[in-house]
């Protein structure tokens, strides 16, 4: 039977979370795997608490529902976590990572976290010193790739390098390319 | 061929940007897709020569692509859900001038209540009007069917308008991989277009839509359009076959998956398929004796074949993604059972209707299906025939 990767994004819209969905899918074709990136398709509000899947496998996928119990859990925005069960469907071996300056603070008092493996990862602060924009995407696909072994750092640079490269400035790209470096490196499950 | 990451908006609308029709004519607001606002970008940035014109409404949209056609051009458009309802009268039109439109249908719900997402209802309500209708699983079956869709319309024995859809937002949305032809192979795929009796051929003057009342031959013309459609049932499997040679991807009307040993077969149509598909592999592996048919072909539909492939089959859980109000199932339920009436061995069928309004089908829901058929193919009486998928609220067991 096939193994298929399935993962969920959490964000606001304007975050970037359907963005990171498409370019997580867009890294899974340049390693040959084969891939689905969807939103949970919706009125899109800025600011509105929004999902996206994404699944890779090494062989074609043939599910088209959306993703009930996912392997890895992005969180874009911690203040989602007031509202929104992140770890929804969710088995014991689910990965989750939450962009947050302080680990501790984010699970304070969050017992459906109790016996997950919680990453934090300060998303934006890297955004916002190396885009210089609050879109705390690419750092989570970073970390992404330092947590799991879906695919190497060095697939995502290629990747970023080749599809950013092709409409933006070379200053851009080695922003880019910084904030999924430090994602990479600043990603804690500690 | 390439490999790439495309929604399967992204995928057709590539697919007609290779074909590079003569004109595509296109509402372009909601409730239009991607497809247009692509296409339409593909005009604007000089990358096709094709003709755009962009209309007031969907009925526009398709009076425009009947005028083009008519005057001799090779014509697309395309459209979804409430669009498509607009469009209703001259479908039938399109049909009987035997004009060989080709057209994409991202198939979703229609009012009312408002909703956006993804059922059959609008392509299954146009399933008499006239048109081939190919349904592809996934972003490639729409690039493929939308290429295979100009050579099926335009062959001389056919000369119908043709449809191909693709589950809206749930493919058409999502991104997936695609085998991608170069641009001169699917051109040369297509071929030159040869129109018949064009408007614009002055020399030769015609009339188009002229009526044809009582004393006339508007019976024979009803009867040569049904004759046109038994033969595109040939043309649909050859021109699916020299696909396949270009691609390694063949084409005919339905694809079986671990048919041959079935008790139970379930049938369905869209993207639908491939999470039957994946169930039937998971239950294959704990030994219940299931299989499955995906529909390409609707209109024509394929009952003799169908009715053979399915032979072996003691009981057939049919999957409709849209309802048919007062009739005893679906649009696909119906066909299935009709096809079975004469078979040496009638099995027994079930409907099953998932998905209205875009309402997820898990592999749960598809398993549930698949016990409740077991305990038909171990010859419990079940009168109900017909059952609602992950629905809430109505009682299940309330049969209509």
């Amino acid at each position: 039977m096939q193994q298929v990767t399935e993962i969920r994004w959490h964000a606001r819209g304007g975050q970037g979370a359907v963005t990171a969905a498409k370019m997580t899918a867009e890294v899974a074709l340049s390693q040959d795997k084969y891939f689905q990136a969807f939103p949970e398709y919706g009125p899109e509000r800025s600011g509105a608490p929004i999902v996206a899947f994404t699944r890779i496998s090494n062989e074609p996928i043939q599910i088209y529902s959306a993703v009930e119990h996912p392997d890895y859990v992005l969180v874009l925005d911690p203040t989602l976590l007031d509202s929104v069960d992140v770890t929804a469907g969710t088995g014991e071996c689910a990965v989750v990572i939450i962009n947050s300056e302080d680990k501790a603070a984010a699970l304070e008092a969050r017992p459906e976290m109790a016996g997950k493996s919680v990453y934090t990862v300060p998303a934006t602060r890297i955004a916002l010193e190396t885009i210089k924009r609050a879109i705390p995407n690419t750092p989570l696909i970073g970390a992404l790739a330092k947590v799991s072994s879906i695919f190497p750092l060095e697939g995502v640079l290629d990747e970023v390098k080749t599809s950013l490269g092709k409409k933006f400035s070379d200053e851009v790209v080695n922003a880019n390319l910084d904030a999924v470096r430090r994602g990479f490196e600043e990603v804690s499950g500690q | 061929m390439s490999r790439k990451a495309m929604t399967g908006n992204g995928a057709i609308a590539l697919a007609l940007k290779q074909a590079e029709p003569d004109v595509m004519s296109a509402y372009p607001i909601t409730p239009q897709t991607e497809i247009a606002q692509n296409y339409a970008q593909f005009v604007a940035d000089g990358a096709v020569k094709t003709e755009y014109i962009a209309v007031e409404s969907e009925h526009s949209a398709m009076s425009a692509a009947i005028g083009s056609a008519a005057a001799g051009a090779r014509t697309i458009t395309a459209t979804s859900s409430q669009g498509f309802a607009l469009m209703w009268e001259m479908l039938f039109i399109a049909a009987s001038l035997r004009l060989p439109i080709t057209m994409p249908v991202i198939t979703r719900a229609l009012s009312g209540p408002i909703n956006i997402h993804c059922d059959h209802s609008d392509s299954m309500g146009g399933r008499d009007c006239g048109w081939v209708q190919l349904y592809g699983e996934d972003a490639q079956e729409g690039y493929d069917n939308a290429i295979q869709a100009f050579r099926i319309a335009e062959h001389m024995d056919v000369r119908l308008p043709v449809m191909t859809m693709i589950d809206g937002f749930i493919i058409s949305g999502a991104i997936g991989p695609l085998e991608v032809l170069q641009d001169d192979q699917v051109k040369q795929f297509v071929g030159p277009y040869e129109p018949i009796h064009p408007l614009l051929d002055i020399d030769n003057p015609v009339t188009v839509g002229a009526f044809d009342s009582l004393g006339g031959w508007y019976f024979e013309h009803k009867v040569t359009q049904n004759m046109a459609m038994d033969k595109a049932m040939s043309v649909i499997e050859s021109v699916g076959r020299e696909y396949g040679q270009l691609t390694g991807r063949e084409y005919s009307h339905f694809k079986t998956h671990m048919i041959e040993d079935a008790d139970i077969v379930l049938v369905a149509i869209g993207s639908a398929a491939g999470n039957v598909k994946t169930m039937v592999d998971r239950l294959r592996a704990g030994g219940v004796k299931v299989g499955m048919m995906k529909v390409r072909t609707f209109r024509p539909f394929p009952h003799l074949q169908v009715a053979g492939a399915l032979a072996g089959a003691r009981v057939i859980g049919v999957m409709d993604r849209s309802d048919s109000f007062g009739a005893q199932g679906g649009p696909l339920f119906t066909e299935i059972r009709s096809a079975m009436f004469e078979a040496p061995r009638r099995p027994q069928t079930f409907n099953f209707i998932y998905g209205l309004g875009g309402r997820d089908i898990f592999p749960d829901d598809i398993e549930g299906a698949v016990r409740l058929l077991e305990k038909a193919a171990a010859g419990e009486e079940i009168s109900q025939k017909r059952y609602y998928l992950n629905v809430r609220e109505v009682s299940l067991d309330g049969q209509a």
